[in-house]
């Protein structure tokens, strides 16, 4: 018994570790090799041609492609910079407010609750050119005399999409930077605000170190679901008008469903893995270096 | 005085300036909710009108009454999807939370080799979007026969919610002090004891919570669920949103009245929660 004994971690990670491996490893290993395969869903039999690099090859010399995957990283850079700053926003308006806390801190996690696919859909309707919340609001307020085609038009649409997504996920962040600021000792404050700090140079060198941990949990949580995006563009426009707001994995499915071109979806399919890989290992470093400056700090 | 006076009208404004930015950002966050509830109770024609009827003239509850009423009635089996969503989410999750709970203790309670590369490879395979996990789940699943079936979406949650729920569930046994688990050894308790009546009830509440975090994500899941379902044998309410736009015409009134079956667990569920949740996800952001 004294080998079972040993091996406690490992017996209770176990089941963890087979789900996974079933559940997300295997498939993943197998679609890294069908991704050297011409494979199709309606012609099984390619599934056992071995082309090599060529699906590679050719989603990298693919325009569409590339133009999928810099609006991706577009949406993410955008999206991701704006939560964070109009989340520090919140966070910090709602932690000067004296009374109703409470309700303050549920109403703002009220976005939260809503999934990414009723986020889209609320968003398409408010969107709506002819019908939408925002049009008839600007037309009433006489700002302007025609309907403007925010999902139709390829910018327009793309900045409807960008807001949707901030709004959805902004909370996230407002969250957990309050729960830093809740948590935060006063007494460094108190100290700089003696030694004759000004406000800004008191956030800065004070509240912003010690709530960064918190920020970088945000941006941690949300780099494990960046995909969430996926749901709110295929409610929202599906990727149209045109391509025009087409992101790495409306392609992804497009390709593979739509077109069942299964052997390139999955090269394409592994780019977006690895960018979302990519942005979490990033964020989890920031989040341990951070943890260790405040550790020697405090 | 003068500057006493002037130095008081300024703290008001900033005062004045801070509701009324408070105000606006509560506002925008709560709008679309709230136009969402509002014209799922306006008859069609309200919801279309131009100019726009801003004041609803006319408040129904037909939307939800059509909706729940069946297949021929409302247009989309609305009773059908949530009750796979029932069975998928509230199964899916308590795997998930059983698993999760193994797993976390693991990481909470002992130290072993590879333990941070561990946990940053458990969390890799939650960054795999749903989307891309799909493709290769989708070619599995057909040649396994599980399509469209609850197995199958239940198999997938699972493995969905696990990293995250082992997150949560790590954070609330280090909130738990080593030192009452130990007590209780010495006075007798085996360590499998000591867990079920020490541990577990004070890290109780935070376990709940990541229970509901993991029920919602399998609630709200679409990526994955709107490529392995494909009948009302497995389609799941989020899939069913979809039926609403497969026509030509939208019909807004029926969807938003959907949108609000759908949130409304999703809204109670998360407020219970909300304390827990975040003092989970925080809890080692200082502590390391």
């Amino acid at each position: 018994m004294t080998a079972k004994r040993l091996s406690a971690p490992t017996l209770l990670l176990l089941p963890a570790v087979l789900v996974l491996a079933a559940v997300v490893v295997v498939p993943l290993c197998l679609s890294f090799y069908s991704s050297f395969t011409p494979f199709r869903l309606t012609r099984p039999e390619t599934f056992f041609t071995f082309i090599g690099l060529r699906n590679y090859r050719n989603i990298l010399s693919d325009a569409n492609f590339w133009w999928a995957f810099g609006r991706t990283v577009l949406l993410l850079t955008i999206a991701l910079n704006l939560e964070m700053l109009l989340g520090l926003g919140l966070a910090l308006l709602v932690e000067k407010a004296s009374r109703g806390q409470r309700l303050l801190r549920t109403i703002m996690m009220f976005p939260m609750m809503f999934s990414p696919i009723l986020v889209g859909f609320q968003f398409k309707f408010m969107f709506n050119d002819n019908i939408g919340l925002v049009n008839n609001a600007l037309q009433s307020l006489g700002l302007t005399q025609d309907a403007i085609p925010w999902l139709i038009e390829g910018h327009l649409a793309f900045i409807a999409i960008s807001i949707a997504e901030i709004w959805s996920s902004t909370s996230i962040f407002a969250i957990l930077i309050l729960a830093g600021l809740l948590a935060m000792p006063k007494e460094p404050v108190e100290a700089a605000r003696v030694d004759g700090c000004t406000p800004w140079q008191t956030f800065r060198y004070v509240t912003w170190p010690f709530i960064m941990p918190f920020a970088y949990i945000a941006m941690t949580i949300r780099s494990l679901d960046v995909a969430r995006a996926y749901d709110i563009v295929k409610i929202m426009t599906d990727g149209g008008p045109a391509g025009r707001t087409e992101l790495l994995w409306t392609l992804v499915a497009r390709t593979a469903y739509s077109d069942a071109r299964m052997g390139v979806a999955n090269a394409m399919a592994y780019f977006s893995i690895l960018l979302s890989i990519i942005f979490t290992v990033y964020f989890f470093k920031k989040l341990a270096a951070a943890r260790t400056q405040i550790g020697a700090e405090w | 005085m003068d500057a006493n006076a002037s130095a008081r009208l300024k703290r008001r404004a900033g005062v004045v300036a801070h509701r009324v930015g408070l105000f606006l950002a509560m506002l925008l966050i709560c709008l679309p909710g709230i136009w969402i509830v509002l014209s799922s109770l306006r008859p069609t024609v309200e919801i279309l009108a131009k100019p726009p009827v801003w004041i609803p003239q006319q408040v129904s509850l037909d939307a939800y009454i059509a909706m729940f009423s069946g297949v021929g009635k409302g247009g989309i089996p609305v009773l059908d999807y949530f009750r796979n969503s029932l069975i998928i989410s509230v199964t899916s999750t308590v795997i998930a939370i059983a698993i999760g709970m193994a797993g976390g203790y693991a990481f909470a309670r002992y130290r072993f080799r590879g333990k941070s590369a561990m946990f940053l490879g458990l969390m890799l395979t939650r960054t795999v979007p749903g989307i891309a996990l799909s493709l290769p789940l989708f070619f599995v699943y057909a040649r396994l026969d599980i399509i469209d079936t609850h197995f199958g979406l239940i198999l997938a949650y699972v493995a969905l919610n696990v990293p995250f729920t082992i997150w949560l569930i790590d954070g609330f046994f280090r909130q738990v002090p080593k030192d009452l688990a130990e007590a209780a050894q010495i006075d007798g308790c085996t360590r499998w004891q000591a867990f079920w009546q020490v541990e577990f009830p004070l890290a109780g509440p935070g376990i709940a919570s990541a229970g509901i975090f993991a029920f919602l994500t399998s609630w709200n899941e679409f990526a994955l669920a709107s490529q392995l379902t494909r009948s009302i044998n497995s389609k799941t309410l989020p899939v069913g949103l979809l039926d609403y736009t497969a026509e030509f015409t939208i019909d807004w009134r029926g969807m938003c009245a959907l949108a609000v079956v759908m949130i409304i667990p999703a809204l109670v569920l998360t407020f219970i929660v909300q304390k827990h949740l975040v003092g989970g996800l925080t809890s080692g952001a200082v502590k390391g």
